[in-house]
């Protein structure tokens, strides 16, 4: 989230699309409701389906799954030909004036730089123009240029009329124009609203784009950094966001610094490539804040080998494993499925043994029968988990999911019993960047032992086992550093304030050589004070400020809330820097003055920037720097180069597509989407599955995990899998409401008990009725008595986002039958 | 049953054992439909705080839990779908004892001390009492009490009386995340209701209302409705106790009490007038009455 829960109940306007809170975050969405009741805020809920969300919303719109993009560059365009934008921001705040290169072009569904061979884009194409004479980023403040973004992204969304809306998305044409209404009143400086989604957008093959669209009209109407304002992801698990920000995912190390690949050989070579350099000489210069990157990557490398890290060996760089192929877990899976892998360059040896830690690859994964077949082919796999998880017995699967018999099955499995987060001490990062301490309630059963443990004595038995016997590589684990009290079984206390950071040396205020700011060993107070010099280390630089010399700031429980906007400056801690609102700079104007004085994010009172921790220079007076100090050109991207697939977002339907393209027949998909190309990859089309399929989680149910409760009350609430079918689908199947259906897609088939409900509706698209169902995805083979069930993913394809690798599972293609 | 709260009134007693020591001011729940997403969080704390067993449900095509109340789940989130002029509503009410002011079931109950209204008023079932009989049911308006099997006693949602006595809110209250749910004194919770409804008017609901119906003279639990249909929600229009149950209880008990009464007196006057019935003149009587075997 760019602002926080609490802050939701601040905005005029809430637009909850490609998620559903109040089934998914009943906790979170109290502040939904506190701004309908305390601000008499609009709620408006787009989704294929009519939610638990839904039943509370001021207005409500149905849109077909995966047609997210058109509905959203459907309001760009509302609210640019209305001129119901807020113009004044997007002009300060945004990339709008920036003039592009004539290389940039888009025709028939496809961007210029488009290679048919390996089917990606070469993004050259979509750079900045340069002034030469200037050294500057050619600007028109006027934003007449032809060739500037804000003419670009208009004519880009020209096509996008109400009336098309209707015929990607089957949104009735008058209801779209009252969401443009109700969406579109907040473009402007006194009214603010806010946008929500989760993994309704995420889990497309365009999941990003969406993204993309639903920031790019959150900039349009000038709500980013404002209180009640924002582009807000709602993170699927209670830590996810902690995961994610501390390297969760094979790209990034801990605060999104990136996994060194092989071309970069030196340290000089990695840190250059991640300081952007940028030509912005004019005034409103940026802050280019990754220029600093150099200094959290020697900071991370002393605290992950300590003294074995100097200058003289570019503080241990070398040792860093470099990886040059996409280490994605579908990537993994469709590796061990055929044997071997070809993304390095060379044919390789694909992994014999496999640690699966609190994630359960055969339920949650794509294509269940892929996924058991892959682990099939393992050696050995090791899981950690507080129950014998569907990943844990994958060997003894029910037949229908197509795996091998248990006699030829080699696979030899450990289940090492883990806790629960009740079971352990430790943070959660929530969805607002709210780092919260939490105090162990219990004593983990048996022998069951934390993360931590078990990694240590892993990580310390193989340390030994290279000390004894040597072996390859020896320096990448013999040079770490684990100098905890306990290093069998660190105390997450220790862990916390090795990601805080402290001083080696030392340190000297930059503006007083003489004024010793932190002494040899002192916690550092942020990462304003980190160095690439050795003198500091920092396990995390995003997190600093977290574990100062003041304690463990995770742990404040102060709800003093002296703006009454719900900030909480004093309780947990909220990365960046405590920071309660990303980009809160432009929650100013051009003097600093706030859009909105009733709801001051930062203002400028003449010596510094008061109100929430300024995303600035503190003394930095208005106009010297740009509001979006992670960007070289410091301004907020309305057009952005970054992505795989396209600078613009643009309507692709989904890999399995339901009808073609009607802007570009062509192209109907997303041209560089990720798809696999083994056996088991098969794809539907919609002359055999004609009708739409999503999956989504229900409020009653815990992920994988409520079904294995032997007596709990939450099974009671919800007893089993169901198909929700549209009322007037089942009347013409014949299906009747309790009795069982069988779902089918291109990879396999499962069977539950008919819903039939009114929720959802066939959708009109190019004309012709299109269906769609949903399941939710709690239930597979793995339960306590009574409570197993299909596992959905036995008819997801492993298909998906082109940066994110996140696979499709929002749009899908089945048939339906009476079983 | 709660010791140091004050009865009102009880079943199946001429009077009360109101003494007036002390004081309560009548408490109620608040329930904001327009706010409820059914998270069934106020079901799961039910269930947890009083220790009810697991209902075997089973999955039937909705996201209700059970059809009805049942007598080890006490309160349950109704969802009903409903299309009102084009737009489509999935209306959800949590449904549990409603605590009347003047309660069917208590004035029902044959069985003295079995259903007891507290001064706060509080309508509880005093398990100790209680014969089973099911004719609270018979006198709800509501079709809240069950008959509990194994128990073989009727039970209903006590509004966590346990919780009240020391000032803790009832458990459905505390869970519920969305601050839909409310509890305070009755007078303090229809304001709320009060000031709901006034902006559910001003944002286009001409017909939002407190549901707090008065044949029942009000209930201790007041519900936001975004429309005047309380059938939508499952809610009688206009609840009140049956003639029949009054007629038991106001007309036809006094009546039979008074038929007994009349009758040992009329006995006695009988024996003191006319003296022992005499012996029977001869045996046929009796002989005839033993035949039949």
């Amino acid at each position: 989230m760019t602002n926080g829960w609490v802050d939701i109940k601040n905005a005029d306007v809430i637009l909850a699309m490609g998620g559903n809170p109040a089934e998914n975050h009943p906790v979170g969405f109290k502040w939904f409701m506190e701004a309908k009741r305390t601000r008499n805020a609009k709620l408006v809920v787009v989704d294929p389906r009519f939610t638990r969300t839904a039943s509370v919303a001021d207005l409500y719109a149905p849109v077909r799954s995966g047609s997210d993009i058109a509905f959203l560059l459907g309001l760009i365009r509302y609210a640019l030909t209305t001129g119901r934008f807020h113009s004044d921001y997007v002009k300060i705040h945004t990339n709008a004036p920036y003039i592009i290169t004539d290389k940039f072009s888009f025709n028939d569904g496809l961007f210029s730089g488009f290679d048919g061979n390996t089917h990606q884009y070469l993004k050259e194409n979509w750079a900045y123009e340069g002034d030469p004479k200037t050294q500057a980023y050619s600007l028109d403040q006027t934003l007449q240029h032809p060739r500037c973004v804000f003419q670009l992204l208009k004519k880009h969304v020209d096509r996008y009329t109400p009336e098309v809306v209707e015929q990607i998305c089957g949104t009735p044409k008058e209801t779209f124009l009252k969401v443009a209404d109700i969406v579109t009143s907040t473009g402007n400086a006194e009214r603010c609203g806010t946008l929500t989604y989760a993994l309704g957008w995420t889990q497309h093959s365009i999941g990003v784009q969406i993204i993309r669209a639903g920031a790019m009209l959150q900039l349009l109407l000038g709500n980013v950094g404002r209180p009640g304002g924002g582009v807000n992801a709602f993170r699927g698990h209670s830590n996810i966001q902690g995961a994610t920000d501390t390297g969760g995912t094979f790209e990034t190390l801990p605060g999104y610094l990136k996994t060194p690949t092989a071309q970069l050989q030196t340290l000089k070579d990695y840190n250059d490539s991640g300081s952007p350099t940028t030509l912005n000489k004019q005034s409103w210069a940026t802050m280019n804040y990754w220029v600093n990157y150099s200094k959290f990557m020697v900071s991370l490398l002393k605290a992950i080998y300590g003294n074995a890290a100097t200058k003289e060996n570019d503080f241990g760089y070398a040792w860093l494993p470099k990886v040059d192929g996409n280490y994605s877990w579908m990537y993994i899976y469709d590796d061990m499925y055929r044997g071997s892998s070809m993304r390095a360059g060379a044919k390789e040896p694909a992994p014999e043994g496999f640690l699966t830690f609190g994630m359960n690859p055969v339920a949650l994964g794509p294509n269940v029968k892929k996924m058991i077949a892959a682990l099939s082919k393992l050696k050995w796999m090791v899981v950690v988990e507080n129950v014998e998880i569907e990943t844990a017995k994958f060997w003894n699967a029910p037949k229908e999911y197509g795996g091998a018999p248990p006699s030829q099955i080699q696979t030899e499995v450990y289940l090492l019993p883990a806790s629960g987060f009740a079971e352990k001490d430790g943070t959660f990062t929530n969805s607002a960047r709210w780092l919260q301490w939490k105090w162990k309630a219990l004593d983990p059963p048996g022998q069951s032992k934390t993360d931590q443990e078990i990694l240590s004595r892993i990580f310390l038995a193989v340390q030994n086992l290279y000390r004894k016997e040597g072996g390859a590589l020896p320096e990448q684990i013999l040079n770490v550093s684990w100098a905890y009290t306990n290093p069998v079984n660190p105390d997450l206390g220790e862990v916390l304030k090795e990601m805080n950071g402290k001083a080696l040396a030392d340190l000297h205020d930059p503006k007083d050589a003489t004024k010793v700011v932190k002494t040899a060993g002192q916690q550092i107070d942020g990462f304003g004070q980190l160095m690439d010099d050795g003198t500091t280390m920092c396990g995390n630089w995003l997190h600093s400020g977290v574990y100062t010399e003041a304690g463990n700031n995770a742990q404040r429980r102060n709800n003093a809330d002296p703006t009454g906007l719900g900030m909480y400056h004093n309780w947990g801690f909220s990365w960046p820097a405590n920071r309660r609102i990303m980009y809160n700079r432009a929650s100013a104007d051009a003097e600093g003055k706030p859009w909105d004085p009733t709801r001051v994010g930062i203002q400028w009172n003449g010596q510094k920037w008061v109100g929430d921790v300024p995303d600035m220079k503190p003394d930095a007076p208005p106009g010297t720097y740009g509001a979006f100090i992670m960007l070289p050109e410091g301004v907020a991207r309305l057009f952005a180069a970054s992505l795989n697939d396209g600078p613009f977002p643009e309507h692709y339907e989904p890999v399995e597509a339901p009808v073609a393209n009607p802007l570009h027949p062509n192209v109907t998909s997303n041209p560089v989407a990720l798809k696999f190309a083994s056996d088991k990859d098969t794809l539907g089309t919609s002359d055999k599955f004609p009708i739409v399929c999503t999956t989504y989680r229900l409020t009653e149910m815990y992920h994988y995990w409520t079904k294995h409760q032997e007596g709990g009350v939450l099974n009671e609430l919800q007893p089993g899998f169901f198909v929700e079918i549209p009322e007037k689908l089942a009347s013409q199947k014949g299906i009747a409401n309790g009795s069982k259906v069988r779902v089918t897609s291109a990879r396999g088939s499962i069977e539950g008990v008919a819903m039939v409900t009114q929720r959802l509706q066939p959708f009109k698209i190019n004309g012709k009725e299109l269906w769609q169902i949903g399941l939710p995805l709690h239930w597979g083979y793995a339960a306590a008595k009574g409570h197993t069930g299909p596992l959905v993913n036995f008819l997801t394809a492993s298909v998906g986002d082109p940066n994110t690798w996140t696979p499709e599972y929002k749009a899908f293609l089945v048939k339906l039958d009476k079983a | 049953m709660a010791q140091t709260l004050e009865i009102r009134r009880s079943s199946a007693s001429m009077w009360g054992s109101h003494t007036g020591i002390r004081t309560a001011e009548t408490v109620a729940k608040y329930i904001d439909t327009t706010t409820c997403i059914g998270c069934k969080a106020c079901e799961a704390a039910c269930q947890e705080w009083n220790d009810l067993h697991r209902v075997a449900t089973r999955q039937t095509g909705t996201y209700q839990t059970l059809p009805e109340l049942h007598a080890d789940f006490w309160n349950l989130i109704r969802f009903d779908e409903r299309d009102v002029d084009g737009n489509f509503n999935w209306l959800m009410r949590k449904d549990q004892c409603m605590h009347c002011a003047d309660p069917g079931c208590l004035a029902a109950c044959p069985a003295p001390g079995a259903i007891v209204q507290y001064q706060n008023g509080i309508v509880d079932v005093n398990q100790d009492k209680c014969i089973g009989c099911g004719y609270c049911a018979t006198g709800c308006p509501f079709n809240v009490p069950k008959f509990h099997t194994s128990g073989g006693k009727m039970a209903k949602c006590t509004l966590c009386v346990d919780r009240i006595d020391v000032g803790l809110e009832p458990a459905c209250i505390k869970a519920c995340p969305t601050g839909c749910l409310n509890f305070g004194t009755k007078e303090d919770m229809v304001a709320l209701g009060n000031g709901r409804v006034k902006q559910l008017k001003a944002s286009g609901f001409k017909d939002a209302v407190l549901y707090d119906p008065q044949g029942v003279n009000g209930t201790s639990v007041v519900t936001v409705l975004k429309y005047n249909k309380p059938d939508w929600y499952e809610l009688p229009a206009d609840p009140h106790v049956g003639l029949l149950v009054r007629g038991w209880k106001n007309v036809l008990r006094p009546l039979g009490v008074f038929a007994a009464f009349a009758a040992v007196v009329g006995t006695f006057a009988h024996f003191a007038t006319y003296g022992p019935k005499a012996p029977p003149e001869d045996g046929d009587e009796a002989d005839r009455g033993s035949g039949q075997v």
